[in-house]
C-alpha cells in the first residue's frame, strides 16, 4: 500500500499541500477529486517522484520512496501525466513497447512482445497499431498512452485527469475498461478526476481534497452527498441515486 | 519501409562517393588510377578525405540535429543555427587568443565546453517559453545564435582574427585534406555512440514526466545528449565550418516519412544527412567549375527553402 | 513633460555631435571638420532613416517587434543589387550613371517589398511567430542567394558587390550622400504632413475604415516611403539588422505618446544619438577597431530577445 505521512509541499512560496496523511490500500480504483488548485496533481507527482518530497514521508509497500532506485520504482509504479504534448511521431505499437523499457531497456524479449500484444488487445488498439500518435483522435491517443502505462505492468498506476478533452463515449469506455482491468489483474489505480459523477460512477474509493488538505475519504455511496459538494466544491447541487450509485444533478 | 530507405541511402552514398572522387578542379578519370601514380596520390591526399569529410559531417550533423530536437522538444531547431555552433566558434576563438601554444586537443575541448555552455543557455531560455508557441523556439534560437555570433565577431575584430571567423562561419570542404579532417571521425563515433542509446532518446522525447515514470535516468540521458550535440558541433565547426539547416531538414523529413522511433530511424537519418551534404558538395564543385562555391552557401539557399516548407506545411496537430 | 524630454534629446544629440566633430582632433581644423562633418551627416542620416522606417513599419503592421530588416527588406535590397550586377554585368553596371542606378534599384525594391509585405502579412493575424520566423529565414535566404550569385559572377566582378555587403559607418560616398539626404528630407516632409493619418493607420485594420481612411492605400504609400528609407540606408552602409528595433523600443519607452507627430521626431533624434554617440564611444573613447554595427547587432538582439520573451509569456 501507499502510505503518506505529514506531507507538505510549497511551490514558489505558496502552500500546495499541508500535512497530508493518506493511506491508499492495494487494489481497486481510487478517485482523487477536488476543486482546481486543491493539490491533486501535486500529490500524484510527489508519489510518483516526478518532484522531490520537501517534507513528510511517502512509503510504497513499506519502502521509503526516496530509497527506491529508478528502475525498481518504474516496475512498481507508473504515472501518466496530465499534459501529453509530444511532438514525437511514434506508432501506437512502439509507444506501448516503451512501456516495457523498465524491464528490457529497449531490447524487447519474447515476453515483452507477448505483454504488448495482450495490452494492445485489451485496449482495442490492434486496428490502429501502426498509426502515428499525431494522426489519432483525442480518445484514441489517450487510450494509447494509458495502454503504454498499462504495459509497464506495475502494481500501482497513477493517472492525472485522463478524461481531459475526451467526449462522453471515450470517457465512459476508458473508465469502464480501467475498472474491469483493475479487477482482473488486481492492480491499484489512483485517478485524478474533474467530474464527480465519473468518480461516483466508477471508483471504489473517493478521496476529496481542498486547499492542499484531505477533507474526506470513503466509498462513493457514503461520502457523495449534498453537504459534501457544498463543503468541498462550494456549490449547492442536488444528489440523487441511480442504480445504487450517487449522481450529482448538474 | 525503413529498410528500403536505409538501403537506398546507402546506395546513394556509395554512388555519390564515386562521383565525388572523380569531380574536382584537377581532372581525374577511373583509368588514371591504374596508370598515373600522381592520380593515386591525389585520391589519397584530397579526394578521399574530402568525400569522407562530407559524409561524416552530414551523418553526425543530422544525428545531432535529431538529438537537439529531442532535448528541446521542438522540431524546428538544430544546433548550428541555435547558438551551439556560434558558441563552439567562440570557444575556439578564445582558445586561439588565450592559449595560442596549446595543442589541437585542448583547443577542441575548450570549443566543446563552450558549445555545451551555449546549448545549456539555450535550453534555459527555451524553458521560459510557453509550450503553445512552438515557433517561438527557433526564433529565439536564431536571435540567440546571432548575439553569440556578434560577440565572437567583436572579439575577432579586436584581436585581428577576422579571417578565422569567416572560415568557421561558412562551411566549406575545399580545404579538406589528409591530416586536416581526421577529427571528424570522432564526430562520427559520437553519432554512432548515440545510436546505442537511441531508445533512451526516443523515450526522452515523450517528456520529462513520462520518461521518469518509465524509469529513465532523465538527467543522465539529457547530459549525454547535450554532450553529443556539443562535441559534434564543435568538431564540425572547427574542421569544416558551419553548415546550418542540415540538422533540421533531414530529421524532419525522416520523421514525416518514418516516424520517430529512433532505434529504427536514426541510422536512416544519419545516412540521409551524409547523402545531402555529399550531394551539395558535389553541386558546389560543379556549379561554377573550375571555381568552387562554398557548400555553406548552397545550403543557405536550399536549407532555408526546406525550412520554409517545413513551417508552412506543418502537421495539423503540431 | 514631452517638451522637456525633446529638449533633453536634442541637447544630447548636439553634445555628442560636437564632441564627435572636435574630440581628439589633430592638425588642420578645416580639414578635420569637413572630413568628420561628412561622417557625422551620414551617421545622422542613416540613424534617422532606419528609425523612421522602423516606426512606420511597426505602425502599418500594428506590431512593435517587427522591423523592415528583421523581415528581410535590406537583404532583399542586396539581392536585387546583386541580380542587377549579374544581369547587366559589372561593366554595364558601372557605366550607368550612379543616380539612375540608385533610382532603378529603388523602383525594383519598392515593387519587391510590396510583394514581400503582401506575402508575409497576409496571414498576420493567424500566426505572428511564423511570420517573424519567415522574415528572418527569408533574410538568410536572400543573403545566401546574393553570395551564391556573387560567386557565379566572375571573381573580378565580385569586388563591385563586396563593398556593399558589410555595414560600415566610416566610408560613405559623397555623391550618394547628397542624393540620399535630399530623398530622406523629402520623405520626412511628406510624412510630417500625413502624421495625423499615420495615427489613424496605427489603430488597426477595421477602425481606419470607419474613420474614412483607407488602410490598404495608406499602407501602400507608407511601404513606398519605407522602401526609400531602407534603400538609402542599405546603399550607404549595408544591412544593420537590429538598429531599428533598438531605437524604436527606446523611443516608445521615452516618449509615452501615440502621436506620430511626437514619435517620429523623437525616433530620428534617438537614432542619431545611438549612432553618433555609439561611434563616439567606440572610436574616440574606447579606441576600438570593431565596427559599431557589430555592437548594435548584439544589443539589438538582446532587446529583441527581451521583447519576444515578454510577448511569449503574456
Amino acid at each position: 500500500m501507499i502510505r503518506i505521512r505529514n506531507l507538505s509541499h510549497q511551490i514558489a512560496g505558496h502552500d500546495i499541500l499541508r500535512n497530508v496523511d493518506l493511506d491508499l490500500s492495494k487494489g481497486g480504483l481510487t478517485a482523487l477529486v477536488g476543486p482546481n488548485g486543491a493539490g491533486k496533481s501535486t500529490l500524484l507527482s510527489l508519489v510518483a517522484r516526478l518532484a522531490a518530497t520537501q517534507s513528510g514521508a511517502i512509503e510504497i509497500n513499506g519502502l521509503d520512496l526516496k530509497k527506491i532506485s529508478h528502475g525498481d520504482l518504474a516496475q512498481l509504479l507508473a504515472i501518466l501525466p496530465q499534459v501529453l504534448t509530444s511532438t514525437h511521431r511514434i506508432s501506437v505499437q512502439d509507444l506501448v513497447g516503451f512501456g516495457r523499457y523498465p524491464y528490457s531497456h529497449g531490447r524487447l524479449t519474447s515476453k515483452d512482445r507477448q505483454v504488448i500484444e495482450q495490452v494492445l488487445a485489451s485496449f482495442e488498439l490492434e486496428g490502429i497499431r501502426h498509426r502515428f500518435l499525431d494522426t489519432l483522435s483525442g480518445g484514441q491517443r489517450q487510450r494509447a498512452y494509458t495502454a503504454m502505462a498499462w504495459a509497464q505492468d506495475t502494481e500501482y498506476l497513477l493517472l492525472d485527469e485522463p478524461l481531459n478533452n475526451l467526449d462522453i463515449a471515450a470517457s465512459r469506455s476508458l473508465m469502464a475498461r480501467l475498472k474491469r482491468l483493475a479487477e482482473q489483474e488486481r492492480r491499484t489505480i489512483v485517478i485524478v478526476l474533474h467530474d464527480i459523477n465519473y468518480a461516483a460512477g466508477y471508483a471504489d474509493h473517493i478521496v476529496a481534497m481542498k486547499a492542499g488538505e484531505i477533507v474526506e475519504a470513503g466509498a462513493p455511496e457514503a461520502i457523495v452527498t449534498e453537504a459534501f459538494l457544498s463543503r468541498v466544491f462550494d456549490t449547492e447541487a442536488q444528489v440523487t441515486h441511480v442504480a445504487g450509485r450517487p449522481l450529482v444533478v448538474v | 519501409m525503413p529498410r528500403l530507405w536505409l538501403l537506398t541511402c546507402l546506395g546513394l552514398i556509395i554512388a555519390l562517393s564515386v562521383v565525388s572522387i572523380f569531380v574536382g578542379v584537377i581532372a581525374l578519370s577511373p583509368l588514371d588510377l591504374f596508370q598515373d601514380p600522381e592520380a593515386l596520390q591525389l585520391l589519397a591526399v584530397s579526394r578521399l578525405p574530402r568525400t569522407a569529410a562530407a559524409v561524416l559531417t552530414g551523418c553526425s550533423m543530422a544525428v545531432s540535429g535529431q538529438i537537439m530536437q529531442i532535448l528541446v522538444r521542438n522540431k524546428f531547431v538544430e544546433p548550428i543555427s541555435a547558438g551551439t555552433g556560434q558558441a563552439a566558434a567562440l570557444g575556439i576563438l578564445l582558445s586561439v587568443l588565450l592559449f595560442p601554444a596549446a595543442g589541437l586537443a585542448i583547443k577542441m575541448s575548450l570549443a566543446a565546453a563552450t558549445a555545451l555552455l551555449g546549448t545549456m543557455g539555450f535550453l534555459a531560455l527555451v524553458q521560459r517559453l510557453p509550450p503553445t508557441e512552438p515557433l517561438l523556439v527557433p526564433l529565439v534560437g536564431l536571435v540567440y545564435g546571432g548575439i553569440l555570433g556578434a560577440v565572437m565577431v567583436f572579439i575577432a575584430y579586436q584581436a585581428d582574427l577576422l579571417q578565422y571567423v569567416d572560415v568557421w562561419m561558412l562551411g566549406e570542404f575545399s580545404g579538406v585534406m589528409r591530416g586536416r579532417y581526421e577529427l571528424l571521425w570522432i564526430a562520427g563515433i559520437a553519432a554512432l555512440v548515440s545510436y546505442l542509446i537511441a531508445d533512451q532518446f526516443a523515450i526522452l522525447g515523450l517528456g520529462r514526466d513520462m520518461s521518469l515514470s518509465l524509469g529513465l535516468n532523465h538527467r543522465q540521458v539529457m547530459a549525454l545528449g547535450l554532450l553529443c550535440v556539443s562535441v559534434v558541433s564543435a568538431l564540425t565547426v572547427v574542421t569544416v565550418g558551419m553548415l546550418p539547416f542540415i540538422g533540421l531538414v533531414v530529421p524532419n523529413l525522416i520523421s514525416r516519412r518514418l516516424g520517430d522511433n529512433l532505434r529504427v530511424t536514426l541510422p536512416v537519418t544519419a545516412l540521409l544527412g551524409g547523402v545531402f551534404v555529399l550531394a551539395c558538395d558535389i553541386l558546389a564543385r560543379v556549379i561554377r567549375h573550375p571555381y568552387e562555391v562554398p557548400v555553406g552557401t548552397v545550403f543557405g539557399v536550399l536549407g532555408t527553402l526546406a525550412f520554409l516548407w517545413l513551417i508552412y506545411a506543418r502537421p495539423r496537430h503540431a | 513633460m514631452l517638451r522637456r524630454r525633446f529638449f533633453w534629446l536634442l541637447l544630447v544629440l548636439v553634445v555628442v555631435s560636437v564632441l564627435f566633430l572636435t574630440l581628439g582632433a589633430k592638425g588642420s581644423w578645416g580639414f578635420t571638420l569637413w572630413f568628420r562633418g561628412q561622417k557625422l551627416a551620414s551617421l545622422l542620416l542613416i540613424g534617422g532613416a532606419i528609425s523612421t522606417a522602423t516606426i512606420l513599419f511597426q505602425t502599418i503592421t500594428h506590431n512593435r517587434i517587427l522591423t523592415p530588416s528583421i523581415m528581410g527588406f535590406d537583404a532583399l535590397f542586396l539581392l536585387i543589387l546583386t541580380v542587377m550586377v549579374f544581369g547587366l554585368g559589372a561593366g554595364g553596371y558601372t557605366q550607368l550613371p550612379k543616380v539612375w542606378l540608385f533610382f532603378l534599384n529603388l523602383g525594383v525594391l519598392t515593387l519587391a517589398s510590396v510583394g514581400l509585405f503582401a506575402l508575409l502579412l497576409k496571414d498576420q493575424s493567424s500566426d505572428l511567430m511564423r511570420m517573424v520566423l519567415t522574415g528572418i529565414i527569408l533574410g538568410v535566404m536572400f543573403r545566401s542567394l546574393s553570395s551564391l550569385i556573387q560567386r557565379l559572377i566572375d571573381p573580378s566582378e565580385f569586388a563591385v558587390l563586396q563593398s556593399a555587403s558589410f555595414a560600415r559607418f566610416n566610408r560613405v560616398d559623397a555623391d550618394l550622400l547628397l542624393l540620399s539626404t535630399g530623398l530622406v528630407l523629402v520623405t520626412w516632409i511628406c510624412l510630417w504632413t500625413m502624421r495625423h493619418r499615420l495615427d489613424i493607420l496605427a489603430l488597426g485594420e477595421v477602425l481606419p475604415v470607419s474613420l474614412g481612411a483607407d488602410p490598404k492605400r495608406g499602407q501602400l504609400v507608407i511601404l513606398m516611403f519605407i522602401s526609400v528609407l531602407v534603400s538609402v540606408s542599405t546603399a550607404l552602409v549595408g544591412p544593420v539588422a537590429f538598429l531599428g528595433l533598438l531605437v524604436s523600443s527606446l523611443t516608445y519607452r521615452l516618449i509615452p505618446s501615440w502621436h506620430h507627430g511626437h514619435i517620429l521626431p523623437a525616433a530620428v533624434l534617438i537614432g542619431g544619438i545611438t549612432l553618433v554617440g555609439g561611434q563616439l564611444v567606440l572610436e574616440r573613447i574606447l579606441h576600438l577597431e570593431t565596427p559599431l554595427a557589430v555592437v548594435v547587432e548584439c544589443l539589438g538582439g538582446l532587446v529583441f530577445l527581451f521583447l519576444i520573451l515578454r510577448k511569449g509569456s503574456t
